[in-house]
Formats: C-alpha cells, sequence, structure tokens
C-alpha cells in the first residue's frame, strides 16, 4: 500500500537513530549492552542446513492471508440477502440481531452513528467504531472472518458463504448497494468510507 | 534422625508439639479465583525447633504470599499482573500478564513447525528442535499492552490499584534465536520490506512488521525467565519485537511471510490504531514511549509509621533504556532525581527508588521517567491536548497516588 510504503524511510530512520543512541554518552547506571543483532556475514542463505521447503499442500494450507489489494481471494460469490441468513444463524448470538454487539466483549458489527461519519473518534470513545466507519480495507473483512469467525468454529465457512455475510455486513453498513453480488473482482473494487483516515506514526519528543 | 517426615506428619508433629497457627486465607485479592483450594498450613510458633518441610518437586509460594492476576477466566480479554507486589523488574513467569484474542492454544511442540516463505530463496519449514540449533541470545525486555492504562487515562478513579492502572506490563528474560539470522538463512530478498507474523491460535492472529526491525533487535523466542515459555506467553514460539506493542509480539508463532507492503490486518487498522483529534488515527504506531508508575505505596495501601517509606516503581521505555525517573512528593511542584535500581537496559523495566520521609501531611506522589531518545513522559492534560480522551492505545500519562494525612493511599490520575 502507498501509505505503508512511503512509511518506511521513517521506520528505518528510527532504527538508525536508535543505534546512534546506544552507542553515544551513557548514564553512570547504564550498562553496555548490544542491542542490534547482525548477524556475521558468514551466515548466507543455508548456512545452518537446518529445516526444509514447505510442502505445496502445507503452504497451500497454511499461507490464507488475504492483502489489501485482493489478490489472493479465492474463487466464490455471495449476496447480502444470502449473508443475511447466515448472520442470523451465526453470528447474532453473539454480535447482536442488529449487529449492535454486546460491550466490551462483543464488538459491533454494524452502525453508522452520525457521530461517528466525520471520524470524530479521539474526542468521544463511546462512539462504538464499525466496519461502516472504522474498517480502511474491505479485504480486511472477508481475511479476518476466514481466519477468526464465528468464534467457536473459525475456519467453518465456506468461501460462498464468506463473501455472503461479508457482502451482509457491507451493505448493513451502507458501504455497497445490498444488490450487489460480492465476488473477488467486486470486492477488490470496494471502497471504505474510511480509507483516507490512517495516516503514520509522528510521535517524536516533542510531539504525543 | 533416621527416617524421614513425611509432609503430613511434620505438620501434624508441629501442630501438636509446639503449638501452631493456621495461615488464615488471604484476603481476597483482585481477580482471585473464588472457588480456588486453599491448603491449610500449620505454623509452628518456634521454627527453630522443629524439622522443616521436605524437598519436593516444584517449588511453591510462601502461603503468607498470594498474589493473583486478574480478572480470570476470559478467552478474548486480559488478565493483568499485579504490579504492587512484586519487586525487582523481573516478573515471575506465571504472574506475567495475558492477553488473548482466542484463548490459549494447547500445542505439541514435536508437532509445532515455523514455517517462513515469501520474498525469500529458500522457503524453509523448522521445527522446535531444529530452532534451539541456531545460535542463541538472552536479552532481558519488557512486553506491554498498548492498551495498558486505558481505564486510568479514561476514568482515574481513587480506587484503582497498580494492577488496574498499568498491570499490562512484564518483563522477563527471553532466550531465542534473532530473526536476523532466520532470515539469513532463508535468503530474504532485498525488495522484501515487510513481513507478516501469524500465530497458531484460533484466531490466526496476524501482524506486519516492518523489515528494519527483524535486521535490528527482532527475536524468535522460546524460553522465559530460564524455562520454556508459559503456554499464555506463546509455548512453543513467540515473536519478539522489543519495546514494540504486546499486540505485534504474536504468540504461538507459526509463519513469517515476507512481502512489500503491510497486509492492513484487523489487528493493526481496525484494532491498535490511535484515532487523533485532526480526525484522523495513527497506524503502525509501534513503539510503547517512555513510562513509569509508583507500585508502592499504592492503592489500597495505608501509611501507618511516621518516617521513612521508600517509594519505589517501574519505568521503561520502547525506545532503548530509561536514562532519568523523577519523583515528586507535592503533586508536580518539585521534582528530585530517583535512584534506578540496577542497570537500566534497553526496552526494559528499571526498578526506581526514592526516599520519602512522611511526618503525617498530605502529598501526591508523581514520577516521571525519560529515556534515551528524549521522551518524557507527559501530563494527562497534555496527552489529552495532543490525542483527544477517545483515543485508544499507548497511554503513557504521568500517574501517581495520594497520601492523606490519614495515611490512605489513593490514586491520582488527573495530572
Ligand atoms: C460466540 C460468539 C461469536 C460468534 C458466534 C461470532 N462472533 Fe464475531 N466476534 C466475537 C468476539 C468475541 C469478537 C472480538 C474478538 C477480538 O476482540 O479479538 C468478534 C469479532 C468479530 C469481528 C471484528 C469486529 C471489529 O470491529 O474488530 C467481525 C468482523 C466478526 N466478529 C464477524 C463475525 C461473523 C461474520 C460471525 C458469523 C459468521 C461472527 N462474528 C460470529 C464473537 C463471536
Amino acid at each position: 500500500m502507498t501509505r505503508g510504503t512511503r512509511m518506511l524511510p521513517l521506520l528505518v530512520a528510527a532504527a538508525v537513530a536508535c543505534d546512534e543512541g546506544a552507542s553515544g554518552e551513557r548514564e553512570p547506571n547504564t550498562m553496555a549492552v548490544a542491542v542490534a543483532y547482525a548477524p556475521p556475514a558468514t551466515y548466507r542463505a543455508g548456512h545452518f542446513g537446518l529445516g526444509r521447503a514447505p510442502s505445496r499442500a502445507q503452504l497451500a494450507a497454511w499461507d490464507s492471508d488475504i492483502g489489501p489489494e485482493g489478490l489472493e481471494l479465492p474463487a466464490g460469490r455471495g449476496t447480502a440477502r444470502d449473508g443475511a441468513a447466515i448472520y442470523a444463524t451465526q453470528c447474532a448470538a453473539c454480535h447482536g440481531v442488529e449487529g449492535q454487539g454486546l460491550h466490551p466483549v462483543y464488538p459491533a458489527l454494524i452502525g453508522r452513528d452520525p457521530r461517528g461519519e466525520d471520524f470524530a473518534f479521539s474526542a468521544d470513545a463511546t462512539v462504538p467504531r464499525t466496519i461502516g466507519n472504522y474498517w480502511s480495507h474491505a479485504t480486511t473483512l472477508y481475511d479476518y472472518i476466514r481466519r477468526a469467525m464465528p468464534l467457536y468454529t473459525p475456519g467453518s465457512l465456506s468461501a460462498d458463504e464468506t463473501y455472503a455475510v461479508t457482502a451482509f455486513l457491507l451493505a448493513a453498513n451502507r458501504v455497497i448497494p445490498d444488490t450487489t453480488v460480492l465476488d473477488a473482482a467486486a470486492l477488490r473494487a470496494v471502497q471504505m468510507p474510511a480509507r483516507d483516515r490512517f495516516v503514520p506514526d509522528d510521535r517524536s519528543p516533542t510531539r504525543h | 534422625m533416621t527416617r524421614k517426615l513425611s509432609r503430613r506428619e511434620a505438620i501434624v508433629g508441629a501442630a501438636t508439639a509446639l503449638g501452631a497457627v493456621a495461615v488464615a486465607k488471604a484476603t481476597a485479592q483482585e481477580g482471585a479465583a473464588a472457588s480456588a483450594p486453599q491448603a491449610t498450613v500449620t505454623v509452628p510458633t518456634d521454627p527453630t525447633k522443629l524439622q522443616g518441610l521436605p524437598t519436593s518437586a516444584l517449588g511453591a509460594r510462601s502461603p503468607f504470599v498470594k498474589p493473583s492476576r486478574g480478572p480470570t477466566g476470559e478467552t478474548v480479554g486480559s488478565s493483568l499482573t499485579p504490579l504492587q507486589d512484586l519487586t525487582g523488574p523481573i516478573t515471575p513467569s506465571d504472574l506475567h500478564f495475558e492477553r488473548h484474542h482466542a484463548g490459549i492454544p494447547v500445542i505439541d511442540p514435536a508437532k509445532h513447525q515455523l514455517m517462513i516463505h515469501g520474498l525469500v530463496d529458500r522457503p524453509l519449514v523448522l521445527s522446535v528442535d531444529e530452532l534451539k540449533r541456531f545460535p542463541q541470545v538472552t536479552r532481558t525486555y519488557f512486553i506491554e499492552c498498548s492498551g495498558n492504562g486505558r481505564h486510568a487515562f479514561r476514568s482515574p478513579q481513587p480506587d484503582l490499584t497498580a494492577q488496574r492502572v498499568a498491570g499490562m506490563l512484564s518483563t522477563s528474560e527471553w532466550t531465542g534465536v534473532p530473526l536476523a539470522t532466520l532470515f539469513r538463512e532463508a535468503g530474504a530478498k532485498p525488495e522484501a520490506s515487510w513481513f507478516l507474523a501469524e500465530g497458531g491460535d484460533a484466531c490466526l492472529m496476524t501482524r506486519s512488521v516492518p523489515m528494519p526491525k527483524a535486521w535490528d533487535d527482532a527475536l524468535v523466542v522460546w524460553a522465559q525467565n530460564g524455562e520454556p515459555l508459559r503456554p499464555a506467553q506463546g509455548y512453543p514460539l513467540r515473536l519478539l519485537l522489543p519495546g514494540w506493542e504486546g499486540n505485534i509480539n504474536v504468540k504461538w508463532l507459526r509463519r513469517l511471510e515476507l512481502g512489500t507492503r503491510p497486509w492492513m490486518t484487523r489487528w493493526e487498522t481496525a484494532k491498535y490504531t490511535d484515532p487523533m483529534p485532526d480526525r484522523t488515527a495513527r497506524r503502525f504506531s509501534f513503539e510503547n514511549d517512555a513510562k513509569s508508575v509508583i507500585t508502592s505505596p499504592s492503592y489500597p495501601a495505608q501509611l501507618r509509621a511516621r518516617g521513612w517509606h521508600p517509594v519505589q516503581g517501574l519505568a521503561w521505555s520502547g525506545r532503548g533504556r530509561i536514562t532519568r525517573v523523577e519523583v515528586s512528593t507535592d503533586n508536580g511542584r518539585s521534582w528530585a532525581d530517583a535512584e534506578l535500581m540496577g542497570p537500566a537496559l534497553p526496552k526494559a523495566a528499571v526498578r526506581f527508588q526514592h526516599m520519602l520521609e512522611w511526618k503525617g501531611g498530605e502529598h501526591v506522589l508523581l514520577s516521571r521517567a525519560t529515556d534515551e531518545s528524549g521522551f518524557t513522559q507527559p501530563t494527562r492534560s497534555a496527552l489529552i491536548a495532543a490525542r483527544g480522551l477517545g483515543t485508544d492505545y499507548h497511554f503513557n500519562q504521568i500517574v501517581g497516588w495520594k497520601v492523606a494525612r490519614d495515611g490512605r493511599v489513593t490514586f491520582h490520575g488527573e495530572t
């Protein structure tokens, strides 16, 4: 992602600055301890010869993440209508029939509280942060449901069911029309309302 | 003595021969499981006149010492370290705070594997035994949940304990292999700029990490304070990113994928981002800033004796060493340098001490830490001005305790 890539030099600079600090002046009661662990130049790929290449099967089973471009999204499709039925039977018990959640353990999934529309979360901790007003990427929703939900049976939804319940949550949060047939291409095209709200960390000794 | 006494005989003997007092059940501690059975131990009136208890396979705390984490019983939630009951910088492993998003998985170390793939020349799968054949390092680092202190920040009531105020901070001595060594072994490609770390729990926790951290001080650890990791701390493997917010120190680590941009996982977008007053939110705010908390005296203690009392606490920073801790006994009107009790190691907690001569007056005790990068702890009002009361993580405001004339100690959070 562009933002992420842009912030990288900052991080490198921070790491370097930290090293400089480590070699600088010390308070009398501190002890010199190496912080960085630069491996010796002799450590090259395969130097220790430990481990083995993953099998295709293990890679396929484990490499399930979906990045922000959605390139890894599986085949399949679903609609908000199908998703509503799945939500009612498999999600509503914890997240509420209206998606309002049950504070503090079960997060709200649906809600466009007018106070949250302009992202005024720093002023008021009571405004619920939801998919509709806080999430930056629709791909995250698919990825998260697939890896972690439903809470007691994670990984149990098929690709079609995951598309359907994702479509339902996006439509209920007024991000997509409820007529959308959600598949990989449609999900990649979704623009989240909060997508431009996130900025790199700019803390410094004079900026909290 | 020709015959060994069993533990039972020893206790009975002590009780009958010398007269004894049973140890009363400890006063209710925050989060103590009400149902936990308490072994009855009998205390002889004169322990110098009676053989003591025999050796045992596992040590136990003195029956007089009953620290406890709390709250207990959470699978999506946390339990906090009882900071007020501890000494020194190290947290006993069984009191390390917990924060889980899908409970603690039970993992057979013989079956556990770590996969390293993506932008590498040699994708690898390593068993735990194989990992332990790489050159190892042992280092002391704190881990702090970035939500630590949220309650004290948002609603600083007088009846908060040190445990509630800052108990999502723990420090351990960790042993493992530098991530840099593993990434060298796998042949990380130069274009790799981020990696994804994934845990083997029931939410397959995932976080994206910029590569410079791997080349700096990141570790894959399997041991904590001289023994294998506790299950709640990631047994058998945990990613350790010194100084960075707790959540990114992925427990039950099973996969590392190298790529060119962050993955935008739920835990780095919907969670663990910091809303700001200009209607943005900071993302990838990894470091925990300089912070300190006085742990003694703290609520609900009461100073009874006039005279000297050590004011002690912990200070730490995710940006390096703590260089200075100041203590105020007059609500910030004046500050004195506290003594750092032992070496201030980078990204590890250090204990500090300031001697207070209490003459029965009122005090507000505050502590303020500064680290080697130049960060000094802000007041709560400065933090609110910078980020707003609704901001959600990285609370490092100055906090303290009010000592009343009767010696009662209550939390003072409005700094
Ligand atoms: C047994 C209770 C339970 C059920 C059933 C359940 N969830 Fe959840 N869900 C949770 C909990 C608890 C969390 C918070 C997890 C955490 O904080 O790490 C959560 C979090 C989420 C989140 C992230 C919300 C946020 O703002 O971070 C989404 C999205 C979600 N669930 C979707 C679903 C969907 C879709 C279903 C049905 C297919 C479902 N859940 C079923 C308990 C449940």
